[in-house]
């Protein structure tokens, strides 16, 4: 039970524990989203009868959040290690407990509590109940059983754990910078990500164009809704664009250009495409409620 | 006699919904004890993190025996009914009974039905319960055709020692449970509520929430005072906390000296919504310490250091950021912004900017009238709502005030206008305090009159529980601040004001409405506002029917002036003859009146009439005098004196006489009994 001693150790501990409990270890997926949760491994996923299981590190983009490298834990980019176990099975937490074993966080010296926290994803039309998990009141993780996604009931239900890479590493480290993270051995976090806070936020702030990413927006909306209106349903290129509309939306609400009324409506509009992408995802063969040829999975 | 035992053991429940589940789980089991015959001793339920916990002592090991008397056919009925009731009641025919009734012999079937073993019952009622046990949030989970509020893991149930087996949730029940998460290993097997409660207590688990409270008070407490310093009571954090800790231990934890500086209150929010912690502070002084106590449910192999240090590390970075906030909006002036309001939505299309419009002006015209500054009230009126737009309120909303206070003091405002700007959203509720000062007091009543005016003329209500706009509240704070301060101001000068510099495209129909609306409103609080007082609710209804009454404060003198009669003989009988000869006239003026008009004196033969006519002229202008006066308990006073005459009348003489000229004048001079008393309040609204 050593402790994780960089940033890239506690991304491989995870990794190697979860890979133990029989999940798919995947990589992050290339669209710029929001959370872990975005990634159609978790999203179309959680949906229908087939078992699931899966474990990835997902970068995540909030581009609110940029502090231009000043702030000691904000980031508009940082990293989760997001779970995905379908169905949950009957000891998930004890597994989840094991984790932080794993990475040194020992339950005999702190104090390791399951708090209320229902979660909900408004753009993608999902909740669940569940927790944050508190090691010594600091927040390590999200703990959700899901209900819903995309409007869907999930059945079976899946259990998500999201760990913040970073919140968990400096706790893990004794840091209280987040650009002083190890890395590794030789690298702190600030020598790899610093130089892209400060730019990103600029660019969240002050130099994203609007007009583009208005465009964006629809563009992506339209190509979406043509991907799942015709008669020809592409579910995972549809899902695709409702991942970029949703970023496209982040970041002109960074700009300061979408007022409060017309937030809501944003979000009705990615969730109305997410559902439909679900509802598409459920008649593919992967999605289907009927699995359409033998399979071995787990559970 | 035996004892039940009942444990659903599951993930970690809510804090907020545990207290209610176990009341709910003790209603729905007693409940359905109750309807099958089966009465006990006593029934106890706990509720903890992971676990709801029901023990029932002196139950019956089984359902009383029941017999039941079932009529059959006549004596001498066809042989085929007979055969019926006997297969019907599966008896033979020497075992019926014959029965004599008017109608001639009848048979009679005396069933007789054991009582069920009281385990059987329990299998086949409990799981139903569950099921009925109504979580504000529930969940479906795998491998269980129910919800519940979390994946549910274990469920004991003895009853006299002895497993009731069931299942449900698909869960099996059993005699194991297990004990803390972390300070107990395996399964522990129970059998009773005495030898479950010292199990779970080696097991570290305490189970009585009450207990569990009891002990982070005691331990906050001693922690602080062999500091120096003592624990700032609350409740409801001792509550929440209760709720998340099978084993809570008290830790003790510094606060950094660079955030000492910060007010107390960001720092007291930041500790308890963030982090739970309890605020310590100088029992001399009353100032805030640099001390906190936490409640962890560990205890730890290094006594509790990593946790602490733990603890302190995350209120560090809290802090850091409440700091940076404070730091970075006292840059800003308040006065600088309110351009920002703009665009902070109030209502649909209204922002705060125009609600602190409306407030402003509202507050210059009220600061007039009742005689405070008119230029603060206008300064902290505008300055009112600026603290939305800082960093720390967008952090803790509940210091929206607090905050406000704070700028307007580092930016000059002077206390007054800062004391206002941290008041005007007082009081809060039925026990909080008034503003401090009455330009606060002002600036309240403003805010409250825009926010009532506003949301009702756009059609807003209260419904049952739901009051989102918080309506009621400012109703009711509307009420207390007119009554506490005697401000002398009519409900309709209000609403001509609520009205005036609000909204456009208003009609005259619809300000018509919504002052009539908003007085019934305000009629209701001010019943809820004045019951605890002991003032009655139909004495209120009583002059406010009248309708010429608006002004609170001369409103509720005149109702407890008329309370404190109607407790005396006087006001009692006055009361009465007044009904009897408001029935008389009712019941008269259908037939043919109504009576107009002065009573004739001439008219007026007998001596009771006589009297009663003069003491009526003189109370009647004396009565209009005090009222005008506003000497309300002069005015019972004359009232009282009228008790006699009116007695004396019933007593001696008919209303309806023969001579129909008589009898119009007696009722003219009822009616004129009537308006007399109806120049105090509408009698007939009076109840008993």
């Amino acid at each position: 039970m050593a402790k994780a001693k960089t940033f890239q150790d506690l991304i491989l501990t995870l990794q190697n524990y979860w890979a133990r409990q029989g999940c798919l270890i995947l990589q992050p997926y290339d669209v710029e989203m929001g959370a872990g949760t975005f990634h159609p491994a978790t999203t179309l996923r959680a949906l229908g009868p087939r078992p699931w299981r899966a474990a990835y590190v997902q970068p995540s983009r909030r581009p609110k959040d940029g502090r231009y490298g000043e702030n000691p834990n904000r980031l508009q980019h940082y990293y989760q290690f997001q779970v995905i176990m379908k169905p949950a099975p009957s000891d998930i937490q004890e597994l989840y407990l094991g984790s932080l074993r794993e990475i040194g966080l020992d339950p005999a010296l702190h104090d390791i509590r399951f708090v209320e926290d229902d979660w909900e994803s408004p753009t993608l039309g999902a909740w669940g109940l569940g927790w944050e998990v508190w090691c010594d009141g600091m927040e390590v993780s999200q703990f959700t059983y899901f209900q819903q996604v995309g409007g869907i009931d999930c059945d079976p239900v899946s259990g998500e754990i999201t760990y913040g890479l970073e919140r968990l590493a400096m706790y893990v480290q004794n840091v209280e910078f987040v650009y002083d993270l190890a890395y590794n051995e030789h690298f702190r976090y600030g020598e790899v990500f610093h130089q892209n806070e400060i730019e990103q936020s600029a660019f969240n702030f002050e130099m994203a164009d609007t007009e583009i990413l208005f465009q964006h927006f629809k563009d992506a909306e339209k190509q979406c809704r043509e991907l799942i209106d015709g008669n020809r349903k592409l579910a995972l290129p549809a899902y695709d664009q409702c991942i970029k509309a949703s970023h496209c939306f982040n970041l002109l609400d960074a700009r300061g250009v979408i007022s409060v009324t017309e937030r809501a409506a944003y979000i009705g509009r990615v969730r109305a495409l997410a559902k439909a992408c679900c509802e598409a995802w459920l008649e593919t063969p992967m999605g289907a409620y009927t699995p359409r040829f033998p399979e071995k999975g787990v559970g | 006699m035996a004892d039940l035992l009942l444990e659903l053991f599951s993930e970690e429940i809510p804090a907020r919904m545990q207290a209610q589940a176990a009341k709910d789980l003790e209603r729905l089991v007693v409940g359905a004890l109750s309807d099958r015959g089966l009465l006990f001793e006593g029934a106890k339920a706990f509720a903890g993190p992971r676990r709801l916990t029901l023990a029932i002592a002196g139950l019956p090991a089984k359902q009383p025996d029941v017999s039941e008397e079932l009529k059959g056919p006549k004596v001498d009925a066809p042989q085929a009914a007979l055969d019926g009731f006997l297969r019907k009641t599966g008896l033979t025919k020497d075992q019926l009974k014959v029965e004599k009734t008017p109608k001639g012999d009848v048979y009679l079937a005396v069933i007789k039905r054991a009582g069920r073993a009281t385990a059987e019952v329990l299998a086949e009622i409990l799981p139903e319960c569950f099921a009925k046990l109504p979580w504000p949030k529930s969940m479906r989970f795998p491998n269980s055709p129910v919800r519940w509020v979390r994946p549910l893991h274990g469920i004991v149930c003895t009853f006299d020692g002895e497993v009731v087996p069931f299942q449900f949730a698909g869960v099996t029940s059993g005699n194991a449970t297990w004990g803390h998460r972390f300070l107990s290993n395996g399964p522990i097997e129970v059998r009773r509520y005495d030898d479950y409660v010292e199990k779970l207590h080696k097991a570290h688990v305490i189970l009585d929430a009450e207990q569990r409270k009891a002990i982070i008070f005691e331990e906050v407490k001693s922690a602080a005072f062999v500091r120096g310093l003592e624990m700032i009571p609350d409740e409801g954090l001792l509550d929440e906390v209760a709720g998340l800790a099978e084993w809570p231990v008290v830790l003790i934890g510094a606060i950094q000296d660079e955030f000492m500086d910060v007010p107390p209150e960001i720092l007291q929010t930041s500790m308890r919504t963030h982090q739970k912690y309890f605020s310590l502070r100088d029992p001399r002084t009353g100032k805030m310490a640099n001390r906190f106590a936490l409640v962890a449910d560990m205890i730890a192999d290094d006594g509790g250091k990593e946790i602490v240090a733990g603890n302190e590390r995350v209120l560090r970075a809290r802090l850091s950021d409440a700091k940076f906030f404070w730091d970075q909006d006292r840059k800003t002036k308040l006065a600088d912004r309110i351009d920002a309001l703009k665009s902070i939505v109030y209502y649909e299309e209204y922002s705060y900017w125009l609600k602190v419009d409306a407030i402003a002006t509202k507050a210059a015209i009220l600061a007039d009238e009742v005689g405070v500054n008119r230029e603060q009230a206008k300064r902290a009126s505008f300055l009112s709502k600026a603290d939305l737009t800082s960093g720390v309120v967008g952090e803790f909303p509940e210091l929206q005030g607090v905050m406000g206070r704070y700028y307007a003091l580092n930016d000059d405002e002077g206390e007054i206008v800062a004391d206002a700007i941290r008041d005007h959203y007082k009081p809060l509720g039925p026990s909080d305090n008034l503003p401090a000062t009455d330009v606060g007091a002002v600036v309240a009543l403003a805010d409250k009159l825009s926010t009532l005016y506003w949301l009702f003329h756009e059609g807003e209500r209260p419904t049952g529980s739901k009051d989102p706009y918080a309506l009621r509240r400012a109703a009711l704070g509307m009420v207390r601040i007119i009554l506490e301060k005697q401000y002398r101001l009519g409900l309709n000068w209000l609403f001509e004001l609520g009205w005036y510099s609000s909204l456009s495209g208003s009609n005259k129909d619809k300000r018509a409405k919504t002052a009539r609306e908003l007085t019934d409103f305000i009629a209701d609080r001010l019943k809820v506002a004045l019951r605890e007082k002991g003032t009655r609710h139909d004495l209120i209804d009583a002059v406010f029917s009248l309708g010429n009454e608006d002004d609170l404060v001369r409103l509720v003198a005149r109702v407890e002036a008329l309370q404190s009669f109607l407790k005396t003989d006087e006001g009692a009988n006055l009361l009465a003859g007044y009904k009897r000869g408001a029935n008389i006239l009712k019941a008269e003026e259908k037939k043919d009146g109504p009576f107009k008009g002065e009573p004739d004196a001439g008219l007026l033969v007998l001596p009771e009439e006589k009297a009663l006519g003069e003491a009526l002229s003189s109370a009647s202008m004396s009565i209009a005098d005090d009222v005008a006066a506003e000497k309300f308990v002069e005015a019972m006073g004359v009232m009282a004196k009228l008790r006699a005459p009116v007695d004396a009348f019933f007593d001696k003489v008919t209303v309806n006489d023969k001579d129909a000229k008589l009898r119009e004048n007696r009722l003219r001079l009822l009616a004129r009994l009537r308006a007399t008393l109806h120049q105090v309040a509408d009698f007939s609204k009076i109840e008993g």
